[in-house]
C-alpha cells in the first residue's frame, strides 16, 4: 500500500469511526480523545483498530492500542507504520 | 530414517489377513436438539450487589440482561443429562439408540472420570462409547464435527453431543471485567444418518499462541502447592516453592479473560472463519436462514455479522441476553431457543460457529431439525 498523507489518514479514520459509532466525520479532529471526547469504548476501539489495519495496511499490536489516546496519536502511528 | 523391521516380524503383506474396517452412510444431520436452563435467574442488578458495575454498563458492553445459575448441588452431569433427554425426545429416540456420547465441557470438576460416561449411564445407554472434549467455547461445534465423522465412518449410528458448563464455579467476583460474562446451562443434539447432506464439511483449527487470552488463573497443581497445608508428596519431599498470591481469594483457579483482546481476535479473525465455513459448505451468506454464533458477547456477534455482510433476512441468535456466555453450551442452547420460539424452523440452514479459549474454533452449516 502506498503511503498516505496525514490528512488522508485522518479522513480514512473518520470514515471508519463514523461507520462503527455514527460519530460525524467532521467531529473526528486531531486533538480529540477517543474515550473522553468521542466517547468510544474499548470494544468499539478494537473494531476501529481492526478496520484501520485493513484499510491502511499496517499492524497495530494490542499493547500499542492503549497508547493511542487521541486521533493525532492514531494518525501519527499509522503514518509511521506505513513509512 | 526408517527402522529395519525386527527379525521376528511376520512375513510379507501377501500372507497377512486383511483387517476389516467400517464404512458408514454418506450424509448425516441433526435429528433433535434440547436444552436445560437452570431455574435461578441472576439479573444484572443482583450481580451488581457483588461487583462494582451497573446494569446499563453490562448491557451496553455485552448485551447480557441476566444469567442462569445452577444450584450448588446441580452438577454438570445433571444439567447435561437433562438437556440430553430433551434432545432425545425431540428426535423421537431413546438412550438405547445412542452409540456414542461426546460431552463438550471445561467445567466438569472431576479430572476423572469424564462426564460423558456418567451422562450416558443416566440416559440408559449402557455401552455407548463416551468421552469429554475440551475445546471450551468451540467444544460443541468440535463435537458436532466428530459426530458427523463417527457416523460417516460407520463407527456409530446415532451420536449424542452435549455442551454443558457450570461457569459460576469459576467466576471471579473480584474481576469486574469478567464476572458478568459467564452463565450456567446445557444444550444437546442427536446426530444420525441422513439421505441428504445435513451437516457440511467443518472448518476448524486452533492457535495456541493466544493461549493466555482466556485461561485458568492457575493450574490445579499450582493451587495445591500454594494453598495446601502440607505437601502431598512422599514424607520429607521438599515443598515446591510456588509463590502464593497475597490475596486469599485468589486461591481458586478462576477463568481469566483479556476481554478487549479476545474481542479483537473475534472481529478480525473469526468473521473470516465464518466466510471460510460458508465456502466449505458450498453456499453463500444469502443462502442462510439463521446464524448461530457462540454467544460470547452481543457486540462481538454484531461486529461479526457486519463484517460478514450478513443479509438482513438472516435470523441472528441472541440468547446471550437470557443466558450470558455459557461457553460450550451456548450454541445448542441458542439453537433450541430459536426453534422453540418459532424464529427458526425445521429445515432452515444455519451457520454455527464456536470460538474461544485455546484459542480454538470450529464452524459448520447445519440443517435444523
Amino acid at each position: 500500500m502506498s503511503t498516505m498523507t496525514s490528512t488522508e489518514i485522518q479522513d480514512g479514520l473518520a470514515d471508519i469511526i463514523n461507520e462503527e459509532t455514527g460519530i460525524d466525520q467532521a467531529d473526528v479532529e486531531l486533538d480529540k480523545s477517543f474515550t473522553e471526547d468521542l466517547d468510544i469504548d474499548s470494544l468499539s476501539m478494537m473494531t476501529i483498530v481492526v478496520n484501520a489495519e485493513e484499510k491502511f495496511g499496517v499492524k497495530i499490536p494490542d499493547d500499542q492500542v492503549k497508547n493511542l489516546k487521541t486521533v493525532r496519536d492514531a494518525v501519527d502511528y499509522i503514518a509511521s507504520a506505513q513509512a | 530414517m526408517t527402522a529395519a523391521p525386527p527379525a521376528h516380524a511376520a512375513p510379507g503383506p501377501a500372507r497377512r489377513p486383511r483387517l476389516r474396517t467400517l464404512r458408514g452412510p454418506e450424509f448425516t444431520r441433526l435429528l433433535g436438539v434440547g436444552d436445560h436452563r437452570p431455574a435461578r435467574i441472576i439479573d444484572n442488578a443482583e450481580l451488581c450487589r457483588h461487583i462494582d458495575s451497573s446494569d446499563e454498563w453490562i448491557r451496553e458492553r455485552s448485551g447480557i440482561v441476566q444469567r442462569r445459575q445452577a444450584a450448588p448441588e446441580e452438577s454438570v452431569v445433571d444439567m447435561g443429562a437433562a438437556a440430553s433427554r430433551a434432545a432425545l425426545d425431540y428426535a423421537g429416540l431413546s438412550g438405547a439408540d445412542i452409540d456414542a456420547v461426546i460431552c463438550a465441557t471445561i467445567t466438569h470438576p472431576w479430572q476423572t472420570p469424564a462426564a460423558a460416561p456418567v451422562i450416558a449411564d443416566r440416559l440408559g445407554t449402557p455401552h455407548a462409547a463416551a468421552y469429554d472434549l475440551a475445546a471450551a467455547c468451540a467444544g460443541y461445534c468440535y463435537a458436532i464435527a466428530c459426530a458427523d465423522d463417527l457416523i460417516r465412518s460407520g463407527r456409530a449410528e446415532h451420536v449424542l453431543v452435549v455442551g454443558v458448563e457450570k461457569l459460576s464455579d469459576y467466576r471471579d467476583l473480584r474481576d469486574r471485567g469478567t464476572a458478568f460474562i459467564f452463565g450456567d446451562g446445557a444444550g444437546a443434539a442427536v446426530v444420525g444418518p441422513s439421505d441428504t447432506p445435513g451437516i457440511s464439511a467443518t472448518t476448524w483449527g486452533s492457535d495456541g499462541s493466544g493461549a493466555e487470552l482466556i485461561s485458568q488463573s492457575q493450574s490445579w497443581a499450582q493451587a495445591q502447592r500454594r494453598y495446601a497445608s502440607h505437601s502431598i508428596g512422599f514424607p520429607g519431599d521438599p515443598v515446591v516453592a510456588d509463590a502464593r498470591p497475597a490475596d486469599p481469594d485468589a486461591a481458586w483457579p478462576f477463568i481469566d479473560m483479556a476481554g478487549p483482546s479476545v474481542f479483537r481476535w473475534a472481529v478480525a479473525t473469526v468473521s473470516g472463519i465464518c466466510s471460510q465455513a460458508l465456502d466449505a459448505a458450498g453456499i453463500t451468506a444469502a443462502d442462510l436462514d439463521v446464524f448461530i454464533p457462540h454467544q460470547a458477547n452481543a457486540r462481538i456477534i454484531d461486529a461479526m455479522a457486519k463484517k460478514m455482510k450478513l443479509p438482513a433476512h438472516v435470523v441472528v441468535a441472541d440468547d446471550i441476553a437470557d443466558m450470558a456466555n455459557t461457553s460450550a453450551a451456548s450454541v445448542p442452547l441458542a439453537t433450541a431457543e430459536l426453534l422453540r420460539s418459532g424464529r427458526a424452523r425445521p429445515g432452515d440452514l444455519a451457520l454455527q460457529i464456536g470460538f474461544g479459549a485455546g484459542l480454538a474454533w470450529a464452524a459448520q452449516v447445519v440443517v435444523l431439525p
